[in-house]
């Protein structure tokens, strides 16, 4: 592949992109993927595990920390939160706060 | 047609476009017109239609994403192993791609792939082709037979299925089961590692137990395991064993099954035949063959080695690989293809833009397995890039459930619902 065809596929894609959706944190979006699993996609779940979508960011932070230090027990959230920084909590709980059910 | 497939990848190793030879553009027909960017994702598992939605998702809907799927339907592996104990019909796992049709405009080829060409960046299928910005190869495994005498694809739709793709064969699997007579031996053989899901065949083994449990309790489960020991979960699968079916399941470690022989359901060890009524041998596992098709397979010939910040195969740039195919210290499992997927489509949509991919991806992955009608336990793991070893390492904190439960049980189904939606709905 030439890279002057490489150069047009680029400019295409951001002139295609260019608009109002800076405003996610991809890293926090990043971040957030794979709880989807288990808590729904962007946090709505469909059932058992709770709701994550609309969550109030002290709430989110509080309890994962709660899970990371033991004094809220759990089946398995102690050993998701373990593996995470407190800093990635608060781009997590901003992540889903920001989550609306649709 | 006079050129063959053969002359063709060759003469495309040479250099020559598709375009440039009236013969074969004239045999092939482009199957949807190019007309921006796009993305091609081969395979609509756990990884493929994951990563086909969400590159629609997160890019906005600006990224024609065309999937190449085989299958009518989606059938959910993890999970299949309940229609064996009874709790699960096939059709509960049973989803259809419409969804992804309709809501996320995603255009669907019911198709194989018989042939890719990386320089000219088309996937060739045998009623036309089509082109790529991007492609993502989600193949999941595909079984080796050649160690095992006796044994093939044939004669594992026939008699000896694996069913460890779920569908027909596990509607078959459990037929044979419910015909088994009461006292007979239920065996499971499970190939040397790595392999797709690593808990799976003792959780088998323990959906195989509960349904005998409480219908032939005379029968019993023998485990002939190619590996030296339970790879996955062993003490609370032990303990399962012991304490639901006590005296009903024997784990026999170091045992790879090297034949069988299909009419009388006899299966060939280093150091015996074991003869049973109901035989099912799990072969060892690659990635799926599609593949080699662009030579993407660069561990041992088997395994597909890829860039973790953007799963790009280290074969090819513009072509990306997710799921149980790629080459790592990571569980292959639903959940991980999922989250691979998500880490692929991202890069993608900034690669496509010009931009820099996330260059901390981590990774979440939580794993149910289900012992019985109710309970089940887990593990659960975080996964970090680490930059010094270009590859996802284990985070803190990780485990197993500290016991099965029935609360787990009935986490795990909601782990089911909520996957499901999160790929297909």
């Amino acid at each position: 592949m030439i890279p002057y065809r490489k150069l047009l596929v680029v400019i295409a894609g951001f002139l295609l992109f260019t608009s109002a959706h800076a405003e996610v944190d991809k890293h926090a979006r990043g971040l957030a993927a794979s709880c989807s699993a288990c808590h729904g996609t962007d946090g709505m779940s469909e059932g058992g595990m709770p709701e994550l979508a609309g969550l109030d960011r002290m709430l989110f932070i509080k309890s994962m920390k709660d899970f990371k230090s033991g004094a809220r027990p759990a089946t398995v959230m102690h050993q998701h939160a373990k593996g995470y920084t407190d800093e990635e909590f608060e781009l997590l709980a901003d992540f889903f706060a920001a989550q609306k059910r649709h | 047609m006079s050129f063959s497939r053969r002359d063709f990848i060759k003469a495309s190793a040479a250099g020559i476009a598709i375009g440039t030879f009236p013969g074969l553009a004239f045999a092939s027909s482009e199957l949807i017109k190019k007309k921006g960017l796009r993305v091609v994702v081969v395979g609509g598992g756990f990884g493929g239609a994951t990563a086909a939605k969400y590159i629609r998702k997160w890019g906005n809907n600006k990224i024609e994403v065309v999937l190449i799927e085989r299958n009518p339907v989606f059938i959910s592996c993890p999970m299949s192993n309940t229609v064996l104990g009874g709790s699960r019909t096939i059709e509960d796992l049973t989803l259809s791609y419409n969804v992804l049709k309709k809501k996320y405009g995603i255009k669907l080829i019911k198709g194989e792939v018989t042939a890719i060409d990386p320089d000219n960046q088309t996937v060739m299928l045998a009623k036309g082709h089509i082109q790529y910005d991007r492609l993502i190869v989600s193949p999941g495994v595909d079984f080796m037979y050649d160690g095992i005498e006796g044994l093939n694809a044939k004669v594992a739709d026939a008699s000896i299925p694996h069913a460890w793709k779920a569908g027909a064969q596990t509607v078959k699997l459990r037929k044979q089961l419910v015909a088994m007579p009461d006292g007979g031996v239920f065996a499971i053989s499970i190939p040397k590692g790595p392999y797709r899901c690593p808990p799976g065949p003792y959780e088998r083994a323990c959906q195989v137990a509960y349904y005998l449990k409480n219908n032939k309790p005379k029968s019993k489960v023998l485990i002939l395991d190619a590996n030296p020991d339970i790879t996955s979960k062993k003490g609370l699968f032990m303990a399962a064993w012991n304490e639901l079916y006590p005296g009903m399941v024997e784990y026999r470690p170091n045992s790879m099954v090297t034949g069988v022989n299909a009419a009388t359901r006899t299966a060939k060890t280093e150091f015996e035949d074991v003869k049973a009524d109901v035989l099912n041998v799990i072969p060892p596992m690659r990635s799926g063959v599609v593949a080699d098709m662009a030579g993407l397979a660069t561990v041992d010939a088997r395994w597909c080695g890829v860039n973790f910040l953007t799963y790009e195969s280290k074969a090819h740039r513009n072509i990306h690989v997710i799921g149980d195919a790629v080459s790592a210290a990571l569980p292959k499992s639903g959940h991980m293809a999922t989250s691979q997927a998500k880490i692929a489509a991202a890069a993608i949509i900034e690669m496509l833009q010009g931009e820099r991919p996330d260059q901390n991806p981590t990774i979440a992955n939580t794993c149910y397995s289900v012992v019985s009608d109710k309970e089940a336990m887990h593990v659960a793991n975080v996964y970090r890039y680490n930059a010094e070893k270009q590859a996802m390492v284990s985070a803190e904190g990780g485990g197993v459930s500290a016991s099965r439960s029935e609360l787990e049980g009935a986490f795990a189904g909601y782990w089911l619902k909520n996957i499901l939606n999160d790929v297909l709905l």
